[in-house]
């Protein structure tokens, strides 16, 4: 259903006006150093050069923490409040990165797996994502070596492109794409001919051959060459948390006096309390153990499972992880070595 | 709507039996009585139960499928939740989730014998699955029960286990780890392997299902199929961490086998394909 309009620059701000007369927006924020997706009123809170923000924009559908129900403890026994899906907002995200709008199909992939997951999916459905082309990389991105792009249009439902003159190539890819036109109709112009796109995309060179990845990564299952990569990694579970796609989850509850709700929390396979059993038996006894997991899971076992992969290239966990393990540079090596 | 799947049921605990030092087994009814109408599981299943407060544990679902308006689970006091649990009394309150995985092929065992070998605490996957073959028994041909456990105390089930030995149509082989045994002991004295090599059960037309702790399954495996058993004729189960019970948490998975969607419930054969990840 894609079609292709013209944005101009002075238009942008007005169409983030009108969409936050009826919707909460949502932005990457500079903060000093940090670049974070956050709630905005007004196009010039939005950080402007920058590659991408610290952490993903998977809390938008995934929250760190999120609420399953609540209950209260009474003399007669136990009251169960559900929670109300009604309360969740519809929201419109600007200037999502087309890798973190990419991994939402993954996440999909994940939450959508039979028994399908209403919160998840409801966040979904409520938000919308007009993604901004990257127009420029760093030595971390290597989203072209998965198959994606610096322009891919896969999971966001506008995808804008700033061109040389400051103005947007605009183009709508869903029924949540042509609602926010219809907010504006009149600031959308049509084009004519071809507005070369690829003219004003980052440049992201491939970082290895993924054509054979899964058979790759199969077979290097009992080799060494995760235990060897993973012996600085401390299990922090930096990786996990920035990441567009890592979805383990830990369910908690907690309690104030006699009320207390259940959540969900982010979780990480790379953590060692991971897959303890309570006997002191584990599964994944060592970190390299922890380290394959983390890869088979995104690079074998979604593929095969869900048929979609667990990483689109962001970067994010190499740029964040205290020791420098870098994800390319492993998988570089698996490749290879098999 | 579609219910929240994190959502538990209310379930009351009728009944609190005492089975062995930590161990108990607790009878669960809906609070609501349309949700029991509309609940079903089928033998070899999981569920997450819990304490309000406190969390989730998962345990497998120890009563037969055949009998209706209840659940049971028989769990061993090791840790956070197991403990609020231990400290719960009769009227109480718990949550209830599932029932999550997949099952033992009962219908499939039709017409052949079954011998079922179980360690310790790891009887209760057991007891239901042996409780529904009974349930219907003209189905199945001979049917052995091998149990063991470290000393005569820690044997659960201990009420189950004299109905079983008094059964004409039943086998039942119990046994104590050597200086588990008390004066009164009339069972066998031995580990579980050794003591199924001893009696050593035919392998023809016959299915064999065993539950315990790892070294017990890695120690009887090697005696089964020394009888002559194939690798697809054996069942077990596996117990990986879990939280989510549905596939999305990605704590159970054994490399691209999940245990909770599909398991817990394996066969031999299945387990041979699988990274040593659990
Ligand atoms: C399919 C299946 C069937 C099972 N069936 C049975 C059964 O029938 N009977 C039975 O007795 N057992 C059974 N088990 C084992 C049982 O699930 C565990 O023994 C039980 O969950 C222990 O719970 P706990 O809260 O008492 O232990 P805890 O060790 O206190 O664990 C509490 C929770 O907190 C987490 N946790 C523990 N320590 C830490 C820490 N230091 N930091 C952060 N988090 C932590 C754990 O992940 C756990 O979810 C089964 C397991 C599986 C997977
Ligand atoms: S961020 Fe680095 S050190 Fe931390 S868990 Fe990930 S790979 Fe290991
Ligand atoms: S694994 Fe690393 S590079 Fe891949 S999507 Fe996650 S954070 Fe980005
Ligand atoms: S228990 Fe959560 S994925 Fe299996």
């Amino acid at each position: 259903m894609s079609k292709i309009k013209k944005l101009s620059k002075e238009s942008f701000p007005l169409l983030i006006k009108k969409i936050s007369e009826t919707q909460h927006v949502y932005g990457p924020v500079s903060q000093g150093k940090r670049i974070s997706y956050q709630r905005i009123s007004s196009a010039d809170e939005l950080a402007s050069d920058f590659i991408i923000p610290d952490m993903s924009a998977k809390s938008f559908v995934f929250p760190k923490i999120e609420k399953l129900f609540s209950y209260t403890k009474n003399k007669d026994g136990v009251e169960v409040q559900d929670i109300n899906l009604d309360n969740i907002p519809h929201r419109v995200v600007v200037g999502i990165r087309p890798c973190d709008a990419a991994g939402m199909e993954s996440l999909k992939a994940i939450f959508s797996w039979d028994p399908s997951d209403p919160i998840f999916e409801t966040r979904l459905k409520r938000t919308t994502f007009i993604g901004l082309a990257c127009n420029q990389a760093d030595d971390y991105c290597f989203c072209t070596s998965l198959g994606g792009s610096p322009g891919d249009t896969k999971g966001s439902d506008i995808l804008l492109t700033k061109t040389d003159t400051g103005d947007y190539i605009a183009e709508i890819l869903t029924s949540k794409g042509e609602k926010i036109v219809t907010l504006a109709p009149d600031l959308f112009q049509d084009v004519e001919g071809d507005l070369q796109k690829e003219k004003f995309l980052a440049n992201v060179p491939k970082r290895f051959d993924n054509s054979d990845l899964q058979n790759k990564i199969n077979a290097a299952f009992n080799t060494d060459v995760f235990d060897e990569y993973a012996m600085r990694c401390m299990g922090c579970s930096a990786c996990a948390f920035v990441c567009p796609i890592c979805a383990c989850f830990d369910i908690q509850d907690e309690t104030k006096g006699s009320k207390g709700q259940r959540v969900r929390l982010w979780d990480s396979c790379g953590a060692k309390l991971f897959t303890l059993h309570t006997s002191g038996h584990n599964p994944r006894e060592t970190q390299g153990a922890r380290w394959r997991q983390r890869l088979m899971h995104k690079f074998s076992y979604m593929p095969e499972r869900l048929e979609v992969r667990g990483c689109v290239g962001c970067g994010r966990c190499s740029r964040r992880c205290p020791v420098d393990m870098n994800i390319a540079e492993s998988l570089n090596q698996l490749i290879i070595d098999n | 709507m579609e219910r929240n799947i994190y959502l538990p049921y209310r379930m009351k605990v009728a009944k609190i039996t005492e089975e062995a030092p930590a161990v108990r087994t607790f009878r669960l009814e809906f609070l609501d009585p349309a949700e029991a109408e509309n609940f079903s599981f089928k033998t070899g299943q999981f569920a997450e139960y819990s304490v309000f407060g406190e969390g989730e544990s998962t345990f497998c679902i120890a009563s037969p499928h055949t009998r209706k308006g209840y659940v049971e689970c028989t769990f061993r006091q090791v840790g956070r939740v197991t403990t609020a649990l231990s400290n719960l009394e009769e009227g109480d309150t718990v949550g209830f989730r599932g029932p999550y995985g997949n099952t033992f092929p009962i219908d499939e065992w039709k017409g052949k014998n079954l011998v079922f070998i179980a360690g310790g605490i790891a009887l209760p996957p057991m007891r239901s699955v042996i409780w529904t073959c009974l349930d219907n028994r003209k189905d199945y041909k001979d049917i052995s029960i091998f149990y063991g456990a470290k000393t005569v105390n820690d044997l659960v089930y201990k009420h189950e286990l004299k109905e079983w030995e008094e059964r004409p149509d039943v086998n039942l082989y119990q046994t104590v780890d050597p200086g588990g045994e008390t004066p009164e002991w009339k069972g066998e004295v031995g580990f579980v392997p050794t003591i199924v090599e001893k009696i050593a059960p035919s392998a023809e037309n016959t299915i064999a299902v065993v539950c315990g702790p790892p070294i017990m399954i890695k120690n009887t495996f090697p005696v089964l199929q020394k009888l002559g058993f194939k690798d697809e004729n054996i069942y077990t189960t596996l117990e990986n961490r879990m939280k989510c019970g549905f596939g999305k948490c990605g704590r159970c998975n054994v490399g691209k086998t999940y245990v909770c969607k599909d398991g817990p419930v394996f066969t031999a054969a299945q387990l041979a394909e699988l990274p040593n990840e659990y």
